[in-house]
C-alpha cells in the first residue's frame, strides 16, 4: 500500500524557541492581538510503500527516532493516510 | 615523534585547514581525515571542525553523523582516544551521541562573530589539562546555533561530574548555565562552541586558544 506521510517537527514543550517568540512579538505590531504561543517547526512530507498501516507507521516511528529529529529538543507528529487507488 | 592530530573534512567543513595549521604551529602533525573514510588511520587523536558538513541539511551535524568515518570515531573515543569538536564538529559530536545535550538556534537569532571570554571550569579533559582552573581565555565563537541545551537531569549529572568544562563570562547566546563546552564522562571527548585554533597567534589577536591545543597534544593515548 502506499501512504502519504507528513511528519510536524516541532520543538518540545519547555525549550525556548527564539523564531516563535520573536515572531510572537511582531504579529502586534501588525495589529494582529490576543496570539499567544507561536511556535515554529518543519513539516516532511514523503509517500511510503508498505504492506500496511501498522508497519508503515512503526517504520516512520524509526525514521523520527533515528534521524529526522533530535529527541533531545524536538518531538514529532505523524500524520499518515493510505493514498486512494494507488497500486497495491 | 610528534603527536598527529587527524582532522575530519566533511563536505562543507570550513575550518580544517585552520586547525592543521594551529596543530603543526604548536609542533604537532595534522592530517586531514575524508568523511567517507572507514578508519581514523592510526591518527592520536580526532578533531571534528567547525564548518557546515553536508550543508547543515536537516540540523547540523544530522547527516554528519551517519558519514562512514563516524563509527570509526565512536571506536576511536571507546578506546579512549582524544576527540574534540569545535563548533558545527561539537554540534556533529552530540548528533551522535558521543556528547549530550544539542545545540539549538542562538536566542536572539544572530549570527554571531565576536570574541568571547570563557572561564576554564575544569582541568581534567582531554582539552584543558594544560590550562589553569579559573582561568580566562579569549576565544573567537562563529555561529548560529550555539544555543547548548539540555534536560534539567543531563544539565544536573555534568554539574555534579565538572563536565561543563568551559563557561562564558558573558553568555552571547543563551546557552544553559551559561556552557560552552562540555565533556563525557570519560572525559576525552570534548565540545565547545568557541574556535581555539583561530586564537593561536598574536596576529589572530589572542594566543588564549594555545593552551588548549597544546593540551590535546599531549593527550593520552588510546588504548590498544
Amino acid at each position: 500500500m502506499l501512504f502519504s506521510v507528513r511528519v510536524e517537527v516541532s520543538l518540545r514543550p519547555g525549550i525556548a524557541d527564539p523564531q516563535g517568540s520573536t515572531i510572537e512579538r511582531s504579529l502586534p505590531t501588525l495589529g494582529f492581538d490576543g496570539i499567544r504561543g507561536v511556535r515554529v517547526g518543519k513539516s516532511i512530507r514523503f509517500d511510503l510503500l508498505a504492506v500496511d498501516e501498522e508497519s508503515a507507521r512503526r517504520e516512520v516511528d524509526d525514521m523520527c527516532r533515528r534521524f529526522l529529529t533530535n529527541p533531545v529538543i524536538e518531538d514529532a507528529t505523524i500524520d499518515l493516510d493510505a493514498c486512494e487507488g494507488a497500486p497495491a | 615523534m610528534s603527536v598527529r592530530v587527524g582532522v575530519v573534512r566533511f563536505p562543507g567543513s570550513n575550518c580544517e585547514l585552520d586547525v592543521l595549521e594551529a596543530v603543526r604551529s604548536l609542533g604537532g602533525d595534522a592530517e586531514l581525515l575524508w568523511h567517507g573514510d572507514r578508519s581514523v588511520a592510526g591518527v592520536d587523536a580526532v578533531v571534528v571542525p567547525g564548518g557546515f558538513a553536508h550543508g547543515d541539511y536537516l540540523r547540523p551535524g544530522a547527516i554528519a553523523r551517519f558519514s562512514p568515518v563516524m563509527d570509526a570515531i565512536h571506536e576511536f573515543a571507546a578506546s579512549g582516544g582524544a576527540v574534540v569538536g569545535i563548533c558545527n564538529g561539537f554540534q556533529v559530536l552530540t548528533e551522535a551521541g558521543l556528547l549530550p545535550g544539542a545545540l539549538q538556534k542562538n536566542r536572539g537569532l544572530k549570527f554571531l562573530c565576536t570574541t568571547t571570554g570563557l572561564r576554564v571550569e575544569s582541568t581534567n579533559t582531554v582539552l584543558t589539562s594544560q590550562a589553569s582552573l579559573g582561568q580566562v581565555l579569549r576565544v573567537p565563537i562563529n555561529h548560529f546555533e550555539g544555543n547548548y541545551t539540555c534536560s534539567p537531569e543531563t544539565l544536573a549529572e555534568l554539574r555534579a561530574d565538572d563536565r561543563v568544562v568551559l563557561r562564558y563570562l558573558a553568555n552571547p547566546n543563551g546557552s544553559v548555565d551559561d556552557i560552552a563546552g562540555v565533556c563525557n564522562a570519560g572525559r576525552n571527548v570534548v565540545g565547545l562552541m568557541p574556535h581555539p585554533e583561530r586564537a593561536t597567534g598574536d596576529l589572530l589577536g589572542s594566543t588564549d586558544g594555545v593552551p588548549l591545543l597544546r593540551s590535546l597534544l599531549k593527550a593520552p593515548q588510546p588504548a590498544g
